[in-house]
């Protein structure tokens, strides 16, 4: 735990892997940069690993004045018990008021080992991050400036506003695609701070035996548009109109999660909480009711088309356009137009 | 011999079944129209620990913190064959979040005593934080390994074992003591076994005995009930049926670091979800309305 300090920087945890730092850390960025501009205060990011010296100019792009930068050869490979040590110690050195990470699985299993060992709050997996106030309700004491740490909670039936106003730093793991990926400035200058963090036996203990990463292969997060199924689509066999669709537009494909429960299209292409947040310039939902599950991962395109033959489907409550028809009709409609204009 | 094996179990809202009444129009949650299940993957936990027992050997000891009603999941695990079911149950501990949660699971794990595994699940349905396994951890000042897939083998004092991290895998080793949270592709989570549901359908704790005992005499003294529930808890005793329940002061728990002054995190405002629309457009669904939609999308740059 460290006092609240007001002039604190607004950190984010660098996420690298095998010398490639992740989309999630590139959009925590921009966000920490608008904040920490709102706060007049400085952006930090933490960039820990082994010779990844080269990360910190692309952190500066995107928005970071300070990298403190933890190099070791035993840091190669992530593993929680050294990352949580270098990243605690840099917290009680510099005392951030902020500290945001990616809710990837990686942020996910540091995050909440650093909150402990720092006995401060930690939210999981927000959606959106503000500057604002609160009021105690007893002692009517307003507190200003804090970070509202915004999240869907109760299987995405609520959303919840959370703040942390004593046990500092207030830290957060945000989602992944929910926040705007800047272009990046090389332009911009920054300062590279080396750091030297001493590990005892413990924090080396676990041991890395072997490891595999798979490729991506399917790539919702950059689509620029996507169409996706749902149950209404029927069968697998008639998921071809969807990838027709996606062809004619060079979209990617997506699914609702009862086109992937019923094996329609794996797994990978799910959208929504439990799958990929996506916010894309174009959605096209076909033959999705949209469950709340599903809106909290796809609401923040630009556009939404739905195709549904339930006009009631609550699809319809979130998009610019709806189409309340038979997709099997309209979708080849949709390609003759699309091809037509080309 | 054997290996001493720790589970933490949660009771949770059914969240994936949530009906128009489970909100209430004030925007909060109307718990009590919520049915309350055992959280998913904390029987994946549960089955990660029984199957390390099957074949190493030692003893499986689940832990629950919450009301009474939870006593529920602790009897589910007894039928599945846990050896020792733990409540902690206390109203200093209510509105703990995470790492007060996390802090007092960890002060029942320490009065346990010895022992060489945790098992939790990763996350649970209600609040999907994946917090409370690694703030453990870091309590109890032991390696956490997340995201477990299988349990390679176990020798001695080690262990190795494979971890889904999502884009890929890696294998793991590290020394026991050690604290993993299990996902639902780890394994299948075996039924309640009709011989252990026979047996432990009764098991119970003392304050619900106790309960049960005021109910059914109203009339009676004190010192009755009191005598009453002692008899009754020591007959489920003969029977191995007895829920050991322990409350803050019993795993002595600092209450500076439990419920809300133990809490960092505060909820400062809570809303259900109201759709926003703006600018809805109805189309035809024929090749005139598709088509100068498709159009529109063209003119606004949102296609080409």
């Amino acid at each position: 735990m460290i006092e609240p300090n007001r002039k604190g920087e607004v950190w984010i945890f660098a996420e690298q892997e095998d010398g490639r730092l992740s989309d999630t850390s590139l959009e925590l960025c921009g966000r920490a940069r608008e904040l920490a501009d709102k706060l007049s205060v400085k952006v930090g990011a933490v960039l820990v690993g082994s010779n990844v010296r080269e990360l910190a100019s692309l952190l500066i792009a995107h928005g970071v004045d300070n990298v403190y930068y933890v190099h070791d050869t035993r840091l190669e490979n992530y593993r929680t018990l050294p990352y949580s040590r270098a990243v605690c110690q840099l917290i009680s050195k510099h005392r951030p008021q902020i500290v945001l990470y990616g809710a990837t699985p990686l942020g996910r299993d540091l995050a909440p080992r650093i909150a402990s060992e720092m006995r401060a709050g930690l939210t999981a997996d927000c959606t959106d991050l503000q500057i604002g106030s609160y009021v105690d309700a007893k002692s009517k004491k307003e507190y200003t400036n804090l970070l509202h740490q915004i999240r869907p909670a109760f299987g995405g039936n609520i959303i919840a506003t959370i703040i942390n106003y004593d046990r500092w730093p207030q830290m957060a793991t945000v989602r992944e695609g929910v926040m705007r990926m800047g272009e990046g400035d090389p332009k911009r200058s920054g300062k590279i701070i080396e750091e030297k963090i001493e590990f005892n036996d413990f924090d080396l203990a676990v041991k890395v035996i072997e490891r595999h990463r798979e490729k991506r292969k399917v790539n919702l997060k950059a689509a620029r548009i996507i169409v996706a199924g749902g149950h209404g689509v029927g069968s697998k066999d008639n998921f071809t109109l969807i990838y027709d669709l996606a062809g004619a537009l060079g979209a990617a494909v997506g699914a609702s999660r009862a086109a992937v429960d019923s094996k329609f299209i794996g797994k990978e292409h799910l959208v929504g909480q439990t799958g990929t947040t996506v916010r894309p310039a174009l959605y096209i939902a076909c033959g999705i009711s949209g469950a709340i599950q599903h809106r909290a991962g796809m609401d923040n395109a630009a556009k939404i088309i739905a195709i549904n033959w339930d006009e009631e489907a609550p699809i319809f409550g979130v998009a610019h356009y709806g189409i309340v028809g038979d997709l099997n009709k309209i979708i080849p409609m949709m390609i003759k137009a699309i091809r037509a204009r080309a | 011999m054997g290996y001493e094996l720790i589970v933490c179990v949660k009771q949770v809202p059914d969240t994936a079944n949530i009906t128009g009444e489970a909100m209430k129009a004030d925007g909060t949650v109307n718990r009590g129209a919520l049915s309350a299940i055992f959280n998913p993957e904390d029987l994946h936990a549960l089955e990660a620990a029984l199957e390390m027992r099957e074949r190493y050997g030692g003893r499986v000891t689940v832990i629950t913190m919450g009301p009474l009603g939870a006593c529920e999941v602790l009897r589910e695990c007894l039928y599945r064959g846990a050896d020792r079911a733990i409540i902690v149950n206390d109203r200093r501990a209510a509105a703990s979040d995470t790492l007060a949660t996390s802090y007092i699971l960890s002060q029942a794990v320490r009065k346990i005593g010895k022992f060489d595994a945790v098992f939790c699940g990763r996350q649970a349905i209600d609040g999907d934080t994946a917090q409370v396994g690694p703030q453990m951890a870091e309590k109890l000042g032991l390696p956490q390994i997340t995201y477990l897939e299988q349990l390679i083998e176990v020798n001695g004092r080690n262990i190795r074992v494979r971890r889904n991290v999502g884009n890929g895998w890696e294998i793991i080793e590290s020394p026991l003591p050690a604290l993993f949270t299990v996902i639902d592709t780890a394994n299948k989570p075996r039924s309640a076994a009709a011989k252990l549901t026979m047996r432990y359908k009764r098991a119970k704790c003392i304050g619900d005995i106790t309960a049960q005992v005021g109910k059914e005499m109203p009339d009676a003294s004190d010192t009755d009930k009191q005598a009453e529930a002692g008899r009754r808890l020591e007959s489920l005793q003969k029977l191995g049926a007895v829920i050991e329940q322990w409350n803050l002061d019993d795993i002595q728990a600092d209450l500076a670091w439990c419920g809300v002054s133990g809490s960092p995190t505060k909820v400062q405002r809570v809303q259900s979800i109201v759709l926003t629309k703006q600018g809805f457009t109805a189309v035809e669904p024929s090749e005139e309305g598709v088509g100068k939609m498709i159009h529109e999308l063209i003119v606004d740059r949102t296609l080409g």
